[in-house]
């Protein structure tokens, strides 16, 4: 039997390269690819939790199926907006996205 | 070691590999099915800690609709991604401190909580995970409502994606 502390130190691991990726690549569509791992390192304590604890309560599961929802509507809307600015400004590049900017 | 223990550590090691390379390669497309080889990894260690539903829903919902979206979008933003310039920002190495950082820190806060040698119990038997996992989710008592929530969450999300990329002629 694998030890709790395996999945969570692969958790802790994909979380950081996750956080890595959101805070160094300059793509827009890079950094939601670096939010998608933050969520599934996320998914995979909350599962390992359930797993660990006590079974009959479902709490685990029921919050990483709502991560899941979490997650399609972050990204569809993320990639909304990023289609939508490099319709307009034909750039994907996180830093001249600074429309807002006084 | 476990023939388990064997099939994790490579399952591990596949998903972090997976994952380096969503974050260091510059061709975005590549990116992105290094992300679906990165899911595929989480989805067997779902299945690994028999949660089965999660580990369907890892690879209908992840790698079926959210990664293809991702390719979606990657290819209707393709022209600026032939620049040659860097794809990591001028900060990254602030990026990499804080991502080594953030695993040394979580690394230290498990060294030291006892509960971590932990192993898991049988289930109890005639134990449906998946029938209970259905039924906290519709139950008035359990979670019907957060179920809901997201559900209303869902289409507001879907509805204002086609209104943002909506292309008004």
């Amino acid at each position: 039997m694998v030890p709790l502390s395996w999945y969570l130190i692969l958790s802790a691991a994909l979380f950081s390269i996750g956080v890595f990726g959101v805070l160094s690549r300059r793509n827009a569509v890079a950094i939601l690819l670096g939010i998608e791992l933050m969520l599934n390192a996320v998914n995979i304590n909350l599962a390992a939790f359930w797993r660990y604890g006590n079974v009959m309560n479902m709490a685990g599961q029921v919050f990483a199926i709502i991560v899941f929802a979490v997650a399609a509507a972050e990204v569809s809307v993320g990639l909304a907006l990023v289609i939508s600015v490099y319709r307009k400004h034909n750039t994907v590049i996180a830093d001249e996205i600074d429309m807002m900017k006084f | 070691m476990t023939g388990e223990q064997i099939i994790f550590l490579v399952v591990a090691f596949f998903t972090l590999f997976s994952a380096l390379r969503v974050v260091t390669t510059g061709n975005l497309v590549h990116a992105a099915l290094w992300l679906i080889a990165t899911l595929f990894g989480v989805a067997v260690v779902f299945a690994l800690l028999d949660a089965g539903f999660l580990a369907v829903v890892q690879v209908v919902v992840y790698i079926g609709a959210i990664a293809i979206l991702f390719i979606f979008a990657v290819m209707l933003t393709r022209k600026d991604m032939r620049d040659q310039g860097p794809q990591l920002n001028k900060t990254w190495w602030f990026g990499a401190l804080l991502a080594v950082g953030t695993f040394s820190g979580l690394y230290f806060l498990l060294q030291g909580w006892n509960g971590l040698s932990k192993t898991a119990a049988d289930f109890p038997s005639g134990f449906d995970a998946v029938g209970e996992l259905g039924t906290a989710l519709t139950s008035p008592a359990a979670y019907v409502l957060p179920f809901e929530v997201a559900s209303v969450l869902l289409v507001a999300a879907l509805v204002g994606a086609v209104y943002v990329a909506f292309n008004r002629k």
